[in-house]
């Protein structure tokens, strides 16, 4: 230890503390300053670059899972268009066919209500031309009976003959 | 040719040249085994120490002289003034160098102030130095290493920054060496102990403290013969920047934890604060000592190895020596890392302690 205290060199001390602080704050400002920091900005860019790569992949993966959704997005919208279509279409077979049948019921409605009120009328016309023709008929036997009496008796005897049957 | 092959291998060959034309001084000098032991030791001895002029090597000629190969460093002294000389009117410390009107003398790697032109050292029982020391700046060898390593650094990385900047962010040459330590610093060592949240912070501290440390122990091995770490100064330097740091980035948690440790009864927190106060200094002076003894110890293990190849003087030993020495510098390469290593990752879990938040303790 003596020795040691002995061997102790202030001069060299004195340099090598002034020397040695020196030479760290020169090569801070000019080396390792620099030097540090470029490694840094290329470690940086580095890291930068696969970052950016693996986020493009990323991005990539993501594009063409949208890609593959709006495919099916638009095959499914096709899918229900076209049963909306088919739908449509048979609704409007269904109703058209409604429509005709109602169309055609109420046509033939109309067409029984006009046979049947034109029968009617027809049979008003008929029984009034069968009545008018009657009544002729009447008038003629009632005219060529008056002209024959004993024809005139025996009718009206026939006719309460009848009567007094239709009333048996 | 040598260029393609790898720096470590020729790093060591030259380590070994070095001590080769040593040896060959001692072998032509001494005959006997016992000078040569001394001479190893005093070499290493001397090695371990910081000198005032930057000597590459020594050699004597054919004359018996002594020659020493380098030049001299600025000596800097403040002695009732400021006083500025070169390292070479010591002529390596075998003579008095005067200077206005003051004398100094080189003894044991420390400059002390003699009464005249041939004035002397007056030691003490234990060798000790009685005279006066004058406060010294000197740049010495180790000093001059620590600016060599200052001006490399701030050179590579800010030429590395700069490749940044040109290349959008990619690191070019030096930059792609340097790129995968600074992370390995910052995610390995900084992140993990400091926390995301505050690692930002010390990244210049913890970035600088690896780098110097690792160079400055790279430089230890090679035969220049600096060993910067293993002056007790420099590593306390060190070890006193990340006290500070840690003692100033400390939150409330971090002292909370010191004075008034929460989840203990109340008797143990009395006795638990001092000890934990007394660690906050025990924790940065471990690091001095470890980094410095480390250093020190690896040193002189492979010198003293190296030296012993010229003890030897056989084929059988010298090569086992020479094998040993080999091995052992393969791994004070790894030690040198190491130690940065471990003196980054310590400072680091020291101010992760500093900043931690403890959610958790608030369920106790």
């Amino acid at each position: 230890m003596g020795k040691l205290f002995e061997d102790f060199s202030l001069g060299l001390f004195f340099w090598q503390a002034i020397l040695f602080i020196a030479l760290i704050l020169l090569l801070k400002k000019f080396a390792w300053k620099p030097i540090l920091d470029s490694v840094n900005e290329r470690e940086e860019g580095i890291k930068n670059a696969l970052d950016s790569a693996e986020k493009a992949k990323l991005e990539m993966q993501n594009l063409q899972a949208d890609n593959q959704k709006l495919l099916k997005e638009a095959r499914a919208e096709r899918e229900s268009m076209l049963k909306e279509a088919r739908d449509i279409k048979n609704k409007m077979i269904e109703d058209a066919k409604g429509e005709a049948q109602d169309q055609a019921n109420k046509m033939i409605s109309q067409a029984q209500a006009a046979i049947e009120s034109e029968k009617k009328a027809a049979m008003a016309e008929l029984k009034n031309h069968v009545a008018g023709l009657s009544l002729e008929i009447a008038e003629k036997v009632v005219r060529t009976e008056l002209s024959n009496k004993n024809k005139q008796l025996e009718l009206v005897e026939t006719m309460l003959g009848e009567k007094s049957l239709n009333e048996a | 040719m040598r260029r393609k092959i790898s720096l470590k291998p020729i790093t060591l060959f030259l380590l070994l040249i070095t001590f080769v034309s040593y040896g060959k001084d001692e072998g032509e000098q001494g005959e006997h085994k016992t000078d040569k032991k001394t001479e190893v030791k005093e070499y290493i001895q001397h090695h371990l120490k910081d000198s005032y002029d930057f000597g590459l090597y020594s050699y004597t000629n054919d004359s018996g002289e002594l020659k020493h190969v380098g030049f001299p460093l600025p000596v800097i002294l403040w002695d009732n003034g400021l006083k500025i000389f070169s390292s070479s009117k010591f002529h390596h410390g075998e003579e008095v160098a005067e200077v206005g009107g003051s004398y100094y003398k080189v003894h044991h790697s420390k400059i002390y102030k003699v009464d005249g032109p041939n004035g002397e050292i007056i030691e003490d029982e234990n060798h000790h130095a009685l005279n006066e020391k004058p406060l010294d700046f000197s740049i010495t060898k180790n000093v001059s290493l620590i600016i060599l390593v200052f001006a490399m650094m701030f050179f590579m990385f800010s030429k590395m920054a700069k490749s940044y900047k040109k290349n959008n962010g990619v690191p070019t040459g030096m930059g792609r060496l340097l790129e995968p330590i600074v992370l390995y610093v910052r995610d390995e060592i900084a992140r993990p102990n400091i926390g995301e949240k505050h690692y930002k912070r010390y990244m210049s501290y913890l970035l600088t403290v690896f780098f110097f440390v690792w160079i400055v122990n790279l430089f230890g091995l090679t035969p220049i013969g600096m060993n910067v770490t293993n002056n007790i100064a420099v590593t306390l330097c060190l070890a006193l920047i990340t006290y500070l740091i840690t003692t100033f980035s400390g939150n409330k948690n971090y002292w909370k934890h010191i004075f008034w440790m929460p989840g203990v009864p109340w008797p143990m927190k009395i006795i638990l604060a001092p000890i934990e106060l007394l660690g906050t200094f025990i924790k940065p002076f471990a690091l001095m000592i470890r980094l410095y003894a480390n250093i020190t110890a690896g040193h002189v293990v492979l010198m003293s190895i190296i030296g012993m190849i010229f003890l030897f003087q056989n084929w059988l030993g010298s090569g086992l020596s020479f094998l040993l020495a080999f091995v052992l510098a393969i791994l004070e390469l790894l030690v040198a890392a190491l130690q940065a290593y471990i003196f980054t990752v310590l400072s680091a879990l020291y101010f992760g302690m500093a900043v931690e938040e403890h959610d958790h303790e608030e369920g106790h």
